[in-house]
C-alpha cells in the first residue's frame, strides 16, 4: 500500500490533509511548482499599449493611474447597481406571469391537448408523450440541439485539442492537472469495474426505452457519458483510448448525426408534400414501435454520449 | 394544397449543409475544403433558383416541417423578402470562403482545417434557418450554433493569445444576449403559450387589446429585442466587435462582419414585424431606444473610425457604425431601409475585409502608415476596397446612398424631433464616414516612401481571390443597378409578413 500512500502524497487530497494537519502552505507550492515546471519565455504581452513621448510619461502615468481607478470603481458599482436592479425588475414581473399549474392558464391551449390526446395513439405511437414531443412533432429542433452539441464539442476541439506545432504541445502532459489525480486507485478500480457495466447498460436501457417510459436519448446519453468518464478517472486514458479515441468520436457523431438528418430528411419531404411514408406508428407500446423515435434516441444518445466525454477528456488533457 | 418541387429549395438549404456538417467531419483536410464548397456553391444555385420562382409565385407560403400541421410541429415560411436575404447569406457565404481561402490555410494549422469547414457549413445551415423559420424556438436552437460556432470561427487563427481573448469578449457578451433572448422566449411562451410566430402575433394582440399581464409584455419586448440587439453588436453592445474582427481570419471576419450579425437583425426584424407587431414595439417606446442606439451608434462609431490607426481595425469600428444605421431604420418604422441596408453593408463589408489582406505588406501591424502606395502594389484589391468605401460612404449612384435616400424619407414621413436628430445623424455620419474611408482610399493611392519597401507577401491569394473580388465589385454594382426591383421586392416581402 506504500506505493499507493505515496501517490496519495501529491494529491490534491493528500495535500489538502497535510495543510489541515500541518497548516502548511505546500498546496501553494506544489501549485507554484507545477508552473515552473512550465517555465519558459514569458509570453508576449496579449495587448501592447503603445509607448508614450518621454517628457509626457510621468504625466500620462499619474493621470491614468487615478482615471484607472476610478473607472474601475465606477464600473464596479454600477455592475452591481444594474444587476440588482435587472433581477428586480425580473423578480416582479415573475410574480406578475399566470401562476402555475391554473388550469386556465395560457399555456393550456390546443396545442398541448393534442400531444396529450392523440400523442400516442394517432401521431407519433410514443407511450413517452415526451419523447413524441421532440423527437416527432418538434424533431426539426432536436436537430438543432444535437448539432448545438455537435458544434460545441467542435469549438472545444479547435480551442482545446493539442496539434503538432502549438505552443502547449511541447510540455506535455507532466503540467496538467491530471498528473494530480490519483492513478490506479484499487478502490475506485474494483469498483468501477462493478459499475461500469451497470451503468452502461442502464444507459442502454434509458435510451432504447425513450419512447415507452421516461427516458431518452438525452438523459440516457448521459448516463453512458458518466461510464466512459469513470473508466477513464479509474483506469487512465491509455485504457479508455484503447476503445475511445478521436477517430471512434468522429465515426460515431458522423453516423448518429448524418442518419439522423437523413432520416428526418426522408420524414419532413414525406410529411410537407403529403407523401405516403414508409414509416409507420406500429403498436404504442412495443420496443419496435413509434416509427422513427427509438432510432433517433439511439442517435442522440450517442451524440450525448461521446460530447460528454469528449468534452471531458478535452478539457482534461487536451486530447481525445 | 399541393407543394411544388422549388418550394422545398429551403428545407433543402437548410439540411444539405447540416448533413454536410456531419460528412464533413470525417473527410481529409483537403476534401473537406472541397465538399464545402461545393455544398455551398449548391445552396447558392438552390437559392437563386427559388427567387427566380418565388418572385412570380407572389405571395408567401408556409412548408411544415414533418406531418403535422402548422402549431403542432415546426414550419418553414418563405416569402419574397426571405427568397433575397437567403440568396444574399448563400452568396456571401461561399463568396467570402473562397476569398478567405488562400488565408486561411496560411493562418489556421493543417489539424484544424477540417474542423474550420465543418464550422463553416454548420453556420451556413443556422444562417438559412433563421432566414426561413417560422417559430421563435427554432429560431433560438440556430441562433445557439452561430453563436458557438462563431466563436470557433474567431478563435480558430493558430497564433494564440490575440485570437483566444477576442473569441473570449464575443463569447461573454454574445451569452449575455442568447441569455436575454432565452428569458424572452420563455415569458412570451408562458404568457400566450405558443411559439409559432402566427400564433404567437394573434395572442399578442389579443393581450395588448385586453390590456391583461401589460408589465411582462413590456418586459418580453424589452428581453426579446435587447437580446439581439445585443448579439448584433448594436452600439454599446460593440466592445467585442474591434478585437473579433480585426483579428480573425479574414474569411471568418468578412462572414461574422457582413453575415452573421445581420442574422440576428433578420431575427429581430420577425419579432418586431410579425410576433409583436408595431403596436406592440410603440406602446413600450421600443421603437424610440432603436432609434436612440442606432443613432449613437452611427456617429461614435464612425468618431472612433477616424482615430483608429489599424486599418483592420478601423474597417471594424465602421461596422458598429453601419450596424446603427440599420437600427435607425428600424427605429423610424422603416424596414425597408434596414433590410436595404443589411444587403449593402453585407456587400460592401465582405468587400473591404476581403481585400484589406493584399494590400497590407507582409509584416506591418496593419496601421495605415504602411499601406502607402498599397493600391498600386495590390490593384485589384485597391479598386474592390475603393468600391466598398465608396459604397459606405453613400456617393451618389452607390449602394449606401439609396440607403441613406430612404432613412431621409422615412425620416421625413415621421416628423417632429424624430426628423431633425435623424437627418442630423445622418449628415454627421456620411462626412464622418467619408473622414475615414476616403482617408484610407487616399492613403492607398499615395506614393510610398522610398526607403520603405515591404517585403513579399507571404500567401499567394491568386486566382480565387482575384474573381471573387470581381465578382463582389459587380454584385455592388448590381445592388445599385437593380436597386428598383429589389427594394420592390423587399416591399412586397414586408407586404406578405402580415
Amino acid at each position: 500500500m506504500a506505493r499507493v500512500r505515496d501517490d496519495m502524497g501529491d494529491t490534491r487530497w493528500g495535500r489538502l490533509q497535510r495543510w489541515l494537519r500541518e497548516g502548511d502552505d505546500s498546496l501553494d507550492r506544489a501549485m507554484i511548482a507545477v508552473w515552473d515546471e512550465s517555465a519558459e519565455p514569458e509570453p508576449e504581452p496579449v495587448f501592447t499599449v503603445p509607448p508614450a513621448r518621454p517628457e509626457q510619461k510621468k504625466k500620462n502615468q499619474k493621470h491614468t493611474a487615478k482615471l484607472e481607478k476610478l473607472l474601475r470603481v465606477f464600473s464596479v458599482i454600477a455592475a452591481v447597481l444594474l444587476c440588482v436592479g435587472i433581477i428586480g425588475i425580473l423578480l416582479h414581473t415573475t410574480a406578475l406571469l399566470p401562476s402555475f399549474g391554473r388550469e386556465d392558464n395560457p399555456v393550456h391551449n390546443e396545442v398541448p391537448r393534442r400531444y396529450i390526446e392523440k400523442g400516442m395513439n394517432e401521431d407519433t405511437g410514443a407511450v413517452n408523450i415526451v419523447a413524441g414531443m421532440i423527437l416527432d412533432y418538434r424533431a426539426f429542433d432536436t436537430l438543432g440541439e444535437s448539432n448545438v452539441l455537435f458544434v460545441a464539442v467542435c469549438t472545444v476541439m479547435i480551442l482545446l485539442r493539442l496539434q503538432a506545432g502549438d505552443p502547449d504541445e511541447r510540455l506535455g502532459s507532466d503540467t496538467r492537472d491530471r498528473l494530480i489525480e490519483p492513478h490506479s486507485d484499487p478502490i475506485l478500480q474494483v469498483i468501477a469495474r462493478v459499475l461500469i457495466p451497470l451503468i452502461l447498460i442502464f444507459g442502454a436501457y434509458v435510451i432504447l426505452n425513450g419512447h415507452i417510459s421516461p427516458g431518452g436519448g438525452f438523459s440516457g446519453g448521459a448516463i453512458m457519458g458518466a461510464a466512459l468518464i469513470l473508466h477513464m478517472l479509474a483506469f487512465g486514458e491509455k485504457q479508455t483510448a484503447r476503445f475511445f479515441s478521436y477517430r471512434t468520436y468522429r465515426a460515431v457523431s458522423v453516423c448518429a448525426l448524418g442518419f439522423y438528418a437523413l432520416a428526418k430528411a426522408y420524414s419532413f419531404f414525406t410529411g410537407a408534400n403529403h407523401l405516403p411514408s414508409i414509416i409507420t406508428i406500429g403498436t404504442p407500446g412495443r420496443i419496435f414501435s413509434a416509427g422513427l423515435i427509438p432510432y433517433l434516441n439511439i442517435a442522440v444518445g450517442l451524440v450525448v454520449c461521446c460530447t460528454m466525454y469528449a468534452l471531458f477528456s478535452l478539457f482534461r488533457k487536451g486530447e481525445l | 394544397m399541393t407543394v411544388a418541387l422549388w418550394q422545398s429549395i429551403p428545407f433543402a438549404c437548410i439540411l444539405l449543409p447540416l448533413f454536410g456538417a456531419a460528412v464533413c467531419l470525417a473527410l481529409p483536410r483537403r476534401l473537406a475544403r472541397l465538399w464545402a464548397t461545393f455544398l455551398m456553391a449548391a445552396v447558392t444555385c438552390m437559392s437563386l433558383v427559388f427567387l427566380v420562382y418565388m418572385i412570380p409565385f407572389g405571395k408567401s407560403y408556409n412548408y411544415p416541417m414533418g406531418h403535422f400541421p402548422a402549431p403542432f410541429g415546426n414550419e418553414l415560411r418563405a416569402g419574397t423578402l426571405e427568397a433575397v436575404l437567403g440568396l444574399l447569406f448563400a452568396g456571401l457565404t461561399l463568396i467570402c470562403t473562397l476569398g478567405g481561402s488562400r488565408d486561411a490555410e496560411h493562418d489556421i494549422s493543417e489539424g484544424r482545417q477540417g474542423l474550420y469547414h465543418v464550422l463553416l457549413l454548420l453556420m451556413e445551415a443556422a444562417m438559412m434557418a433563421q432566414v426561413y423559420t417560422n417559430d421563435l424556438f427554432t429560431a433560438y436552437v440556430f441562433v445557439e450554433i452561430m453563436t458557438i460556432a462563431g466563436c470557433g470561427l474567431i478563435a480558430v487563427r493558430s497564433e494564440p493569445g490575440r485570437a483566444i481573448v477576442s473569441a473570449m469578449r464575443y463569447m461573454i457578451m454574445n451569452s449575455i444576449g442568447s441569455a436575454m433572448f432565452l428569458l424572452g422566449i420563455i415569458l412570451i411562451y408562458d404568457l400566450t403559450g405558443h411559439l409559432l410566430m402566427e400564433n404567437l402575433h394573434d395572442s399578442v394582440v389579443q393581450l395588448q387589446a385586453g390590456g391583461q399581464y401589460s408589465q411582462p409584455l413590456t418586459m418580453v419586448v424589452a428581453l426579446l429585442c435587447s437580446g439581439l440587439a445585443v448579439k448584433s453588436a448594436l452600439f454599446p453592445f460593440h466592445s467585442w466587435v474591434p478585437d473579433a474582427y480585426s483579428t480573425a481570419t479574414p474569411a471568418s471576419a468578412s462572414l461574422l462582419a457582413s453575415l452573421v450579425s445581420k442574422s440576428y437583425i433578420i431575427v429581430m426584424l420577425k419579432v418586431v414585424f410579425r410576433i409583436l407587431g408595431t403596436d406592440v414595439i410603440n406602446a413600450a417606446r421600443m421603437d424610440d431606444v432603436f432609434f436612440v442606439f442606432g443613432a449613437a451608434g452611427m456617429l461614435i462609431g464612425s468618431a472612433v473610425a477616424i482615430t483608429v490607426p489599424d486599418v483592420r481595425r478601423l474597417v471594424a469600428w465602421s461596422s458598429v457604425a453601419q450596424i446603427g444605421y440599420i437600427f435607425l431604420g428600424l427605429g423610424l418604422h422603416a424596414g425597408d431601409a434596414a433590410v436595404w441596408h443589411i444587403l449593402t453593408h453585407a456587400a460592401a463589408k465582405s468587400i473591404l475585409f476581403l481585400s484589406l489582406p493584399s494590400l497590407i505588406p507582409a509584416g506591418s501591424d496593419g496601421s495605415l502608415r504602411d499601406l502607402r502606395g498599397a493600391g498600386y502594389r495590390a490593384p485589384l484589391a485597391g479598386v474592390a476596397f475603393t468600391t466598398g468605401a465608396l459604397s459606405l460612404i453613400g456617393i451618389p449612384l452607390m449602394g449606401g446612398f439609396i440607403t441613406k435616400l430612404t432613412l431621409a424619407q422615412a425620416a421625413l414621413g415621421a416628423g417632429g424631433a424624430h426628423m431633425w436628430i435623424s437627418l442630423a445623424a445622418l449628415v454627421l455620419s456620411t462626412v464622418l464616414n467619408v473622414g475615414y474611408m476616403l482617408r484610407c482610399v487616399l492613403v492607398f493611392y499615395s506614393h510610398p516612401e522610398e526607403d520603405a519597401v515591404p517585403a513579399a507577401a507571404p500567401v499567394r491569394r491568386g486566382f480565387a481571390l482575384a474573381s471573387v473580388l470581381v465578382v463582389l465589385i459587380a454584385a455592388n454594382i448590381a445592388l445599385l443597378v437593380f436597386a428598383q426591383p429589389i427594394l420592390t421586392a423587399i416591399r412586397s416581402g414586408f407586404a406578405m409578413f402580415d
